[in-house]
């Protein structure tokens, strides 16, 4: 670590940030080697293709968690979202089959994005707590959920049979699920990394007084940062009624606190002003492949949870440490490490 | 999580709104204290929903329901005494349900083994103490954030009890024990688990609001480094709280446990959010360093006699999730834009005087 240039924060920051995307990353291959000198059929395009259409709408609800999670803020309501978006899609597509893909990802989309609006404005405008809100508007978005849906589930032999066959069909080898994670990764990632709002939402997450002194519009980006995550949430409800076909209320239960693990996981410091969108996709590539290797190695599928919970601490305590050591750097004490 | 360094907590005594108000500023009459006190307000709130239900819903002001309310708010009750003081230092558990859910899960394999079952119930609670010191480790031993600790081991504890009991039940506990959880005192309407319960937070009630270690948590909640210069020991006070969160979760297993007649590795799964709804409807700033215990058992209170209400007036379940949420937001808008709206009128009124 010698080599480090102390006067170039830059480049610092950057080895950082790649140390802790390669943390994960490692992670990921050690379990993927094992399993796979374990049961060498789990390299096979077919189980990697489950594993990839597994992980894809955790990958997305995890995205649109860290935007909201690097501002200093958390959507307890994805889960929610994600159910009401794919009662609302299954819906419009039992009764309209007519209607184009596109658009009913657009009506996910806005769905989830006007969520994300209700969201937005209790917390940026009346200055509540994200945690509260959100805790809040899980219960009120789920409650709304079962009051559409009542008893009723709409099954797969209700949905038009092409969009069903996104769920499962592939380009070039890759589900199209996946392709969409993947571009919403890049897309998300990018302006996260590289256009100023994206860059004043850590700032923001850093210190909200000091952003706000330098004249950053911190309601409005925090605002803009839960609408995306909902969106984000919505576009994961259509997905899931592509792949899962039957939809009741009950759909994407429980699933906030795996998407925050999956962030977290990811490096994305819980407090804000860190992390990418990339480290929380693989966290949530990583939560999904845990699932399917204790399968393949045969460990009691009930250890599933305990692991992630693991995993979880682990993350946050080398999260932790990386911090510490590069404080210490930061400070010049460098020569007393390694 | 998202201080706000405009929130209405910054702007000076004179313009905070009623909630964020402490207890004992004295010199008020009793009117004043009503609309000023958050937890008050709450308590008049809940009398008042409690009457309209009594003369609205038919069978709610029943000895029998009132039972059942009692016992259905136990669980969430219990867990929240501690919780309440951890929010109030400005942490947080939300393992409390994980935690819960693994005691009753060893219960049940401890009795299946063959252990007495007085040793069983005594076993069980000292496990919560120890998952609780196992957060407490985390988070001041290693100084991480108790929101992702208390998740990571809300998943753990939860995967740990699956682990332990899988997917069974245990439910042949002795008919004494089962009895024994729902049965009932004076007259036969005040369960015992009640009557527990309420000893315990005159317990928690009389350290929070009357010994120097209970105002001490106010101030660590306030600003902990200025606390730690003051003298005080925030990490042993911060672990001992995760330690009785524990124990109580613990506890609360054992009483989900024997009540439902039932170990299960998924009892009370999703019960931390209900808590923590609860603890900030009763007025507890999640930043830390404001609440009474007073409210948060009005919030309890009112939570459950608006569930069972609308159960019995036949209002469908998914209503109430909207009316949970509603209320929970609104107990933290409303304050906040009278409290806002109130500074905006005074510095007015300011500025024309």
């Amino acid at each position: 670590m010698a080599d480090v240039p102390r006067d170039d924060g830059t480049r610092f920051a950057h080895r950082l940030w790649v140390a802790r995307e390669s943390g994960i990353v490692v992670a990921l291959a050690l379990l993927l080697l094992v399993t796979v000198l374990h049961n060498p059929a789990f390299a096979s395009p077919q189980s990697l293709r489950d594993l990839l259409l597994g992980a894809a709408i955790l990958v997305v609800l995890a995205v649109g968690q860290t935007v909201v999670v690097v501002s200093r803020n958390i959507d307890l309501s994805v889960g929610a979202v994600l159910g009401l978006s794919a009662f609302a899609t299954g819906t419009l597509l039992s009764s309209a089959p007519g209607t184009p893909t596109a658009l009913v990802a657009l009506v996910g989309l806005g769905l989830g994005a006007l969520c994300g609006v209700v969201n937005g404005v209790l917390v940026a405008a009346a200055r509540v707590p994200a945690l509260v809100i959100t805790l809040g508007t899980l219960h009120v978005f789920r409650g709304v959920d079962h009051r559409w849906a009542g008893g009723r589930q709409v099954n797969a032999a209700d949905m038009p049979r092409d969009f069903l066959r996104l769920g499962t069909s592939t380009v070039l080898g890759v589900p199209v699920l996946a392709i969409v994670a993947v571009v919403v990764v890049v897309v998300v990632g990018y302006c996260l990394r590289s256009y100023r709002g994206g860059r004043e939402l850590y700032a923001i997450g850093s210190e909200p007084a000091a952003a706000r002194l330098a004249g950053i519009p911190v309601g409005r980006r925090v605002f803009t940062a839960f609408v995306v995550c909902g969106a984000l949430a919505g576009l994961a409800g259509v997905l899931y009624a592509a792949r899962f076909g039957t939809v009741d209320a009950t759909a994407g239960t429980g699933i906030e606190l795996q998407v925050v693990a999956a962030a977290v996981v990811g490096g994305v410091a819980i407090f804000g002003g860190s992390g990418s969108v990339y480290g929380a996709a693989l966290g949530a590539l990583l939560l999904t492949t845990i699932g399917s290797s204790l399968a393949v190695l045969r460990i009691d599928p009930f250890w599933q949870q305990a692991v992630v919970g693991a995993l979880i601490l682990a993350a946050i305590g080398i999260d932790r440490l990386l911090a510490l050591r590069a404080a210490d750097r930061l400070r010049g004490r460098s020569s007393h490490g390694a | 999580m998202a201080p706000e360094t405009e929130g209405p907590g910054t702007e000076g005594p004179g313009t905070t709104d009623p909630r964020t108000e402490g207890p004992g500023t004295g010199r008020r009459d009793v009117l004043r204290s009503v609309v000023a006190r958050w937890d008050v307000l709450l308590l008049v709130v809940l009398a008042a929903v409690s009457v309209a239900a009594g003369v609205l819903v038919d069978g709610f002001a029943s000895g029998r329901n009132s039972q059942f309310l009692l016992l259905d708010v136990v669980a969430v009750a219990l867990i929240a005494l501690p919780l309440t003081l951890v929010v109030i230092t400005g942490e947080i558990d939300l393992s409390v349900a994980g935690t819960l859910g693994l005691c009753s899960a060893v219960m049940g394999h401890l009795w299946v083994a063959g252990l007495p079952l007085e040793v069983v119930v005594v076993l069980t609670v000292l496990l919560g103490a120890v998952l609780g010191a196992v957060n407490a480790v985390f988070v001041t031993g290693f100084g991480l954030p108790s929101l992702a600790v208390t998740i990571g081991t809300l998943a753990a504890y939860r995967g740990l009890a699956f682990v332990v009991l899988g997917d069974q039940a245990v439910a042949d506990f002795p008919a004494g024990w089962t009895g024994a959880a729902s049965s009932t005192v004076a007259g036969g309407v005040v369960p015992w688990a009640v009557v527990v319960t309420l000893l315990l937070a005159v317990v928690f009630g009389v350290v929070l609001h009357a010994t120097p270690f209970g105002r001490s948590l106010y101030a660590m909640g306030d600003n902990a480094e200025a606390a730690t210069f003051a003298g005080l020991r925030v990490a042993r006070a911060k672990s001992w709280l995760f330690v009785v969160s524990g124990a109580v979760s613990g506890l609360a297993g054992v009483y989900w446990t024997l009540r439902f007649a039932s170990a299960r590795a998924d009892n009370a799964a999703g019960l931390e959010l209900a808590v923590v709804a609860a603890v900030l409807l009763g007025g507890v700033s999640i930043f830390g360093g404001r609440g009474t215990l007073l409210g948060v058992l009005a919030g309890v209170l009112l939570l459950g006699v608006v569930r069972n209400a609308l159960q019995l007036a036949d209002v469908a379940a998914d209503t109430l999730d909207v009316v949970t949420g509603g209320l929970l937001i609104a107990s933290v808008v409303v304050p906040n834009a009278v409290g806002l709206g109130r500074a905006r009128w005074r510095r007015r009124r300011r500025r024309t005087a």
